[in-house]
């Protein structure tokens, strides 16, 4: 496996009207690995991760300084329109948020606004997608049925399908697991490291466990700094940082 | 012991005002329903009037009105949905956003005979649509407007934020977003508020006095060109015009009951549909 | 140099982006047709202006908002508003009397002492009846109200600014009463509960602390009900009974600026000095309504704030 860097953060400002939300953050996502995200709330982490699919530009009153690159691409740069990026980079949301419509037309809606018609590549890209998300078995007999049936799991199981269906390079998962049962999040992980396989991924968690367990690098956030980031064995173990020391072992956040 | 004597009393006059607001407006419905019902018949209500208004049935009297209030829709409400997506979805927080606000605001205060005579200036004269259907579908249209954009801003703000993000994220564009996901979604709350709209417009009498109504037309409207009875104008003019005050006025009772069962069934239905949407929203 | 250059460049190149042309498209579409009422509303007052104005070229602004007859079909006709403005003002004045008592005392009643369920079925009905057609108000004051008037106090005639005042307050009760209960919502529970706290009975937390703290609120309804008032057309025109003269009690027949326009529109020649005046009430109802809207704007802003809502 090589150690391709797949994005790049430079030198990232980021405001919310006049309050600054990031500082200087800097930051390599590698191909094929899983980058944690990991400090207490509102430490700026998932403002940050926000940033890789601009999707903070739905935030009113915003600016931000620095630069993204996907591959050799600045994402922000005024050439680049936002949906081409979020075509390439796609993202798992806190709660699920699956539409109002059923299982099987979640899934294709992607495919639909990305100008694929062909009904039968579509079926097929719907079942893969599934599959590859572990909730074919559950769902293959009711997928004219709401989407909003399913329980949270399945739910959030779905909507990581129906960012697979849309063939990303990169997957970001914003806080995945925050509104879900233990079992529900176990299935998420599995997910995770199988996906890695074949995404570059990023997950910003507020459980620090979940980071060790998944996660190939992981970045320590507080109050909009990136205080340290490195190999997530090397963070966990032996934190240079006294700052992330302290938290990892659990005396804030 | 004082205390409590004037809290009693307190009390009890809010409950007055209650019963009172309550038997007045009750009492409205029960004399016209207990009045009106021995005129209803089935030819009354699918017979044409003869004999100088005074016998018949009332039947072009509720296809005119059916024709201007959804002559009026149909104009009002692709505008009205339209202006309502610009303010939940595009706008960006400016003094823009403010004007077209205080307007609405204002649009929605302003007298209806207000309208009837710009409905005369403008669609009768200036455009020589004269007085027809269709000047009083504009007319009433417009009147319609502020009422339409509020309801559809309602129901696109209950959209949830999170499905247009999660819609973007899969690399919708915004018009895709808000083709595919989040006019569907708002699709019954806009309705609700159309309904509401259609019950208030049928209605309306002082912007079709100038505009459509006509106390006697033969038969049925013929085209959009042609001047329309209408059921509120028609009360109206049953009860200031023709030769024959007493028998009119049972027709009136009869059309007053028309009227009035038609608009509280259509807000009714409106009512409760938003209520419903309003708890399954949480 | 050479930054600005490329700026153009992206400029043109953005431009050319073709499928990106369609979302600017609809963009621009929305945009345009949002202006929409701004358009109408401006068409509404340009319309006035300029069929209204030439009144002026007759009468003297002062011999029309003060002259005391009106006569538009007289030769020489006299075009003075004063009776039609001041009909309008004591009808209106007569209705928020109905109004404001029985709007505001029910808002009271659902918001402080109704039960949830109670609430629950009463608030749509109060809904409900705001809904019922102003010609149904005008029928009913007309073949009930008026013999029943005329007969207790032994008038010539029950279409009368009394009248009328009972059937505007009446039909405005209901919106008075949606809008001042929303108000009363508003009010956060803690300011009761600080209330009680310190002992006072409902009665008073009710009288001393709810009322001030929805008091703009309310009167925000007040307004809108007025504001309704003024502008109502059908039931005054039917039941007011159409005497153009300065009222002197509430017992006499009144001819409110709406019931003029819209009794008398029908039989104006069109471009004729009556039609202008017409217009001219139009203009001047116009500026009345728009004025209290905005001073229910204002209000309900500084409401808002007050309590630290979001504008």
């Amino acid at each position: 496996m090589d150690n391709k860097i797949k994005m790049q953060a430079k030198n990232v400002d980021f405001f919310y009207g006049k309050t600054q939300a990031l500082k200087k953050v800097s930051l390599d996502v590698y191909s094929h690995k899983v980058t944690a995200m990991i400090g207490p709330s509102g430490c700026g982490k998932s403002t940050f991760i926000r940033l890789f699919n601009r999707m903070n530009e739905l935030v009113p009153h915003t600016t931000l300084c620095g630069e993204i690159f996907l591959d050799d691409l600045e994402i922000n740069n005024p050439l680049v329109d936002a949906v081409d990026i979020r075509r390439r980079v796609g993202m798992v949301f806190q709660k699920p948020n699956p539409f109002p419509k059923s299982i099987f037309e979640n899934i294709s809606y992607g495919l639909k606004v990305n100008g694929i018609k062909n009904k039968a590549f579509i079926e097929h890209k719907v079942e893969d997608s599934l599959k590859k998300a572990v909730i074919w078995d559950e769902v293959k007999n009711r997928l004219n049925d709401s989407a909003l049936k399913l329980s949270g799991g399945q739910q959030q199981r779905l909507c990581i399908a129906r960012c697979l269906a849309v063939e990303t390079e990169v997957i970001l998962f914003d806080e995945p697991c925050a509104s879900l049962d233990p079992i529900s999040t176990a299935k998420i992980e599995e997910l995770i490291l199988e996906l890695k396989k074949e995404y570059s991924i990023v997950i910003v968690t507020h459980n620090m466990q979940q980071a060790a367990r998944v996660s190939d690098c992981t970045g320590f956030f507080l109050l909009g700094e990136l205080v340290e980031f490195g190999k997530t064995q090397d963070i966990f173990t032996a934190p240079k940082d006294k700052r992330t020391e302290a938290y990892i072992t659990g005396r804030f956040g | 012991m004082k205390k409590d004597f004037s809290q009693s009393l307190g009390f009890f006059g809010l409950f007055l005002c209650m019963a009172v607001t309550l038997l007045a407006l009750g009492s409205i419905i029960y004399f016209i329903t207990v009045r009106g019902f021995s005129v209803l018949s089935w030819d009354f209500l699918t017979k044409v009037p003869y004999s100088a208004m005074t016998k018949g049935g009332i039947a072009p009297v509720i296809v005119g009105t059916f024709y201007i209030t959804f002559g009026s829709i149909i104009f009002a409400l692709p505008l009205g949905l339209a202006c309502a997506i610009y303010l939940c979805e595009y706008s960006p927080k400016s003094v823009v956003v403010n004007i077209i606000r205080i307007s609405i605001n204002n649009l929605a205060g302003v007298p209806s005979v207000v309208f009837g005579l710009f409905g005369l200036a403008v669609f009768v004269k200036f455009f020589g649509f004269g007085v027809s259907i269709l000047s009083g579908s504009l007319t009433l249209g417009i009147l319609a407007l502020p009422m339409i954009i509020s309801s559809a801003q309602e129901a696109l703000l209950a959209v949830p934020q999170s499905i247009r993000e999660a819609s973007l994220s899969l690399g919708a564009t915004k018009w895709e977003t808000i083709k595919n996901i989040v006019l569907p979604t708002a699709l019954p709350g806009i309705l609700t508020g159309v309904i509401l709209s259609i019950g208030r417009v049928a209605g309306e009498t002082a912007p079709i006095l100038f505009t459509a109504a006509a106390f006697y037309t033969r038969g049925y409207p013929k085209s959009i060109f042609s001047e329309v009875m209408a059921l509120p104008y028609h009360i109206y003019a049953l009860m200031t015009e023709g030769a024959h005050p007493d028998k009119q006025r049972a027709i009136a009772y009869g059309c007053s009951l028309v009227l009035l069962l038609l608009v509280l069934f259509i807000s009714g239905l409106a009512i409760i549909l938003r209520q419903r949407q309003r708890s399954s929203h949480g | 140099m050479d930054g600005t250059v490329r700026q153009i460049y992206r400029a043109i190149i953005s431009m050319m982006n073709m499928p990106r042309f369609k979302e600017k498209l609809y963009k621009w579409i929305f945009t345009i047709l949002a202006f929409a009422s701004l358009f109408f509303l401006v068409g509404i007052v340009l319309v006035l202006i300029k069929e209204g104005l030439p009144i002026f070229q007759k009468v003297s602004f002062s011999e029309f908002i003060f002259g005391r007859y009106w006569y538009p079909t007289y030769n020489p006709a006299e075009f003075g508003i004063l009776p039609l403005i001041l009909a309008s003002i004591w009808v209106t004045f007569g209705a928020v009397m109905v109004c404001l008592p029985l709007g505001v005392g029910s808002a009271l009643y659902l918001n402080e002492l109704a039960g949830p369920r109670q609430k629950a079925v009463l608030k749509p009905i109060i809904e409900l009846l705001a809904s019922i057609p102003s010609v149904v108000f005008g029928f009913f004051g007309m073949v009930v109200l008026t013999p029943f008037l005329q007969e207790i106090f032994h008038l010539p005639t029950g279409l009368t600014a009394l009248n009328a005042s009972i059937i505007l307050g009446i039909m405005a009760t209901p919106t008075v009463c949606s809008i001042a209960e929303d108000a009363l919502n508003y009010v956060p529970n803690a300011f009761r509960e600080a209330s009680f706290a310190v002992g006072a009975t409902r009665w008073q937390t009710l009288i001393k602390v709810v009322i001030p703290a929805a008091g703009s609120g309310i009167s925000t309804a007040v307004i809108l009900g007025m504001s309704r008032a003024v502008g109502e057309t059908m039931t005054v025109l039917m039941v007011a009974g159409g005497a153009a003269v300065i009222p002197h009690t509430f017992l006499e027949p009144v001819r409110p600026m709406t019931a003029a326009i819209a009794a008398e529109m029908g039989e104006a020649p069109i471009g004729g000095g009556h039609y202008h005046a017409l217009f001219a009430i139009a203009l001047v109802l116009f500026v009345i309504t728009f004025l209290f809207n905005i001073v229910a704007e204002l209000i309900s802003r500084r409401f808002r704030i007050k309590l630290g809502l979001s504008g």
